[in-house]
């Protein structure tokens, strides 16, 4: 339902029925293009965003069995947001016919985000407790906020202002293009979520005890960075980092579904990341001047977040 | 009896590259089936650090570990999960899990990816419930239950893992004591009913004592293996809890504290109050010596001190301060 009044909601309104003529493939043709080319792939986004991130948030909750993690915190966003402002803000040293197509910026987060989550797998194997990951994991995502911030300072305006943008959000910059390899990464990653579901439900117990009931540990843990790594970084290269979504959803698709059984959990996770992500593009283009998807999961995720803290005395 | 597990000239400790932690060398444990054995000793002296071993959670510095006869090192570990089931000290709290949902996940070694449990499985998990007597609270959330009930879901779970031998570390650490006794004694009962064999680490000597079919008493030197009674008769204990500040009463299984007494009395009458007059005396600071400048009589009901009556031990302790 959400998904159709995602359709038909934006600066041009389109009807119910004009909808179903499109579908059936004699409408009017403005429409036709609004809705095939952009409404369509940005819904199509809409629900992968939510579910892939709600998901990779799952599983980070859950591998650190901490409630406020999230799928950027083991540096993933932080490195794509640094392989997107060496393109924008340092273009100097990228080949100049990357610059010029969108697969510059998608490129450069893919690198950026890879060689962060390369870095931390690399370091889990050596790593006995999964606290001190999280702690790696962070410092990676600090060093390459900082050098951001060292680029931004070097940088004009013009390209700042570039920067700042991606870093919104944007669930319209897929095309069925970028969607051809957006959504293979997305389904993959949550395939092995799935796949991994009854791993995750020992790890709630804590490693010691999933070591006891016969789960390798460490190997876990490098499937389910993993996957986080495909779900988040995938997301974060497409549409840039969104937040709150991945630490707020589990915990909805928790309280609604009353269960911590990763059989359940993770396509309640996906439904209710889907959802919602519906519900905060709709938002979005309330207004005349449609605001950045950023914003208005923000203004939806704090709150739930304080609900979560406020629940927990 | 068969043997379930041994060990042989086994060492354990830490190693961090080329540093070697010893903490206890060439030990040579046997445990038979149905066996339920207590490790004590005092703390640090590696008593976590042997449970982890036998569990596989740390590899041993040299020696072998076999279960079933079968190298623990080179057993895979999803077989081990069939062999030894683990009730640790790491605190679960899992949000929006019920009681059931934890044992069921004792089931997980045995049932394919999509985690389907058989009736089987599922009548192994009812029955690992009922064991603990937590039938009543099947359906109850984790985050509902008091800490002797969650400990009880957690040797559920060991139980429902259905495997020949369970360790556990430290399960009444944190209890009251109708809740430690109802433990040791429920284990104790597991042991014998179901042929399972029990290792729990420890430091609640007087349970143990009451409650181990043997004792793995651990010193510096080594571990002492036996049954209680001839640790206690043997003078191990003495030997293992030797301090200051306090003694082991091999005439009670307890331990009493060393007070430094430079005081004296001395006290006569009645049997049943003397034990409880003598403990306050003892906290007090006072030595009990045939004839002390000052005597206590014990009546039915009071104390005396120089023919006057005193109701209370509160009352006695004062008028001793004066006298003495």
């Amino acid at each position: 339902m959400l998904f159709v009044t995602d359709l038909a909601w934006g600066s041009i309104s389109i009807s119910f029925a004009e909808i179903m003529a499109v579908f059936q493939g004699n409408g009017d043709a403005i429409n036709q293009e609004v809705l095939l080319n952009f409404r369509l792939p940005k819904a199509i986004t809409a629900v992968l965003t939510g579910a892939a991130l709600s998901v990779a948030g799952l599983m980070m909750q859950t591998l650190f069995r901490n409630a406020l993690a999230e799928p950027y915190i083991l540096g993933v966003s932080a490195g794509a947001s640094l392989g997107v402002a060496l393109v924008t803000m340092a273009s100097g040293f990228v080949p100049a016919f990357l610059i010029n197509t969108g697969w510059a910026t998608i490129l450069a987060a893919i690198i950026g985000g890879a060689v962060v989550l390369l870095l931390v797998l690399g370091v889990s194997f050596r790593i006995q407790s999964a606290v001190s990951l999280l702690i790696v994991g962070i410092m990676f995502g600090t060093i390459a906020g900082a050098v951001v911030n060292v680029l931004q300072n070097f940088s004009d305006p013009d390209s700042i202002k570039l920067f700042v943008m991606w870093t919104f959000g944007s669930l319209s910059a897929v095309t069925w293009t970028y969607m051809q390899v957006l959504l293979p990464v997305i389904l993959v990653g949550l395939l092995i979520a799935m796949l991994l579901h009854k791993r995750l439900d020992v790890l709630l117990l804590g490693e010691n005890y999933a070591r006891g009931l016969g789960i390798s540990v460490i190997q876990t843990r490098f499937i389910i960075i993993l996957a986080t790594g495909l779900l988040a970084g995938g997301i974060t290269a497409f549409t840039g980092p969104i937040a709150f979504v991945g630490v707020a959803i589990p915990h909805i698709a928790r309280g609604l579904f009353k269960t911590s059984v990763h059989r359940v959990l993770i396509p309640a996770t996906m439904l209710c990341g889907a959802t919602l992500l519906l519900a905060c593009d709709i938002i979005s283009q309330l207004p005349t001047y449609t605001l950045p998807i950023n914003t208005i999961s923000s203004l939806f995720g704090a709150p739930i977040i304080l609900w979560i803290i406020l629940r927990k005395k | 009896m068969s043997l379930i597990l041994n060990t042989q000239n086994l060492s354990i400790g830490y190693s961090k590259k080329m540093n070697k932690t010893i903490v206890q060398a060439t030990l040579n444990l046997e445990l038979k089936a149905g066996e339920m054995v207590c490790l004590i000793g005092q703390n640090g002296c590696g008593k976590s650090t042997l449970l982890r071993t036998l569990a596989g959670l740390q590899k041993a510095l040299s020696g072998k570990v076999l279960v079933q006869n079968k190298e623990l090192s080179r057993i895979k570990i999803h077989e081990k999960a069939k062999l030894l089931a683990l009730v640790l000290t790491d605190r679960v709290d899992i949000d929006s899990a019920t009681v059931a949902d934890i044992v069921r996940m004792g089931r997980q070694p045995y049932c394919n990816w999509w985690g389907n449990l058989s009736e089987a499985d599922t009548k192994m998990v009812t029955d690992a419930i009922a064991m603990v007597h937590l039938e009543h609270k099947a359906e109850c959330y984790l985050n509902e239950l008091s800490d002797g009930e969650r400990q009880r879901v957690m040797i559920a779970k060991a139980l429902a893992q259905d495997t020949p031998l369970i360790l556990l570390d430290e399960p009444t650490a944190h209890l009251d004591l109708p809740n430690r006794v109802e433990i040791m004694l429920l284990l104790h009962k597991l042991a014998h009913q179901t042929g399972k064999s029990v290792i729990i680490s420890t430091h609640e000597l007087d349970i143990a004592l009451q409650a181990a079919d043997r004792i793995w008493l651990m010193t510096s030197a080594g571990v002492e293996s036996g049954v209680p009674e001839d640790l206690v008769l043997q003078g191990h204990f003495h030997d293992a809890f030797q301090s200051k500040a306090y003694y082991f009463n091999s005439a009670n299984g307890n331990f009493s504290m060393n007070y430094p007494m430079t005081k004296q009395v001395w006290v006569e009458g009645d049997k049943t109050r003397m034990y409880w007059t003598l403990r306050a005396l003892a906290r007090a600071g006072y030595m009990v010596v045939q004839g002390a400048d000052v005597t206590v009589e014990i009546s039915s009901d009071s104390w005396f001190v120089d023919k006057k009556e005193l109701k209370t031990v509160e009352e006695l302790l004062l008028m001793l301060e004066k006298r003495v």
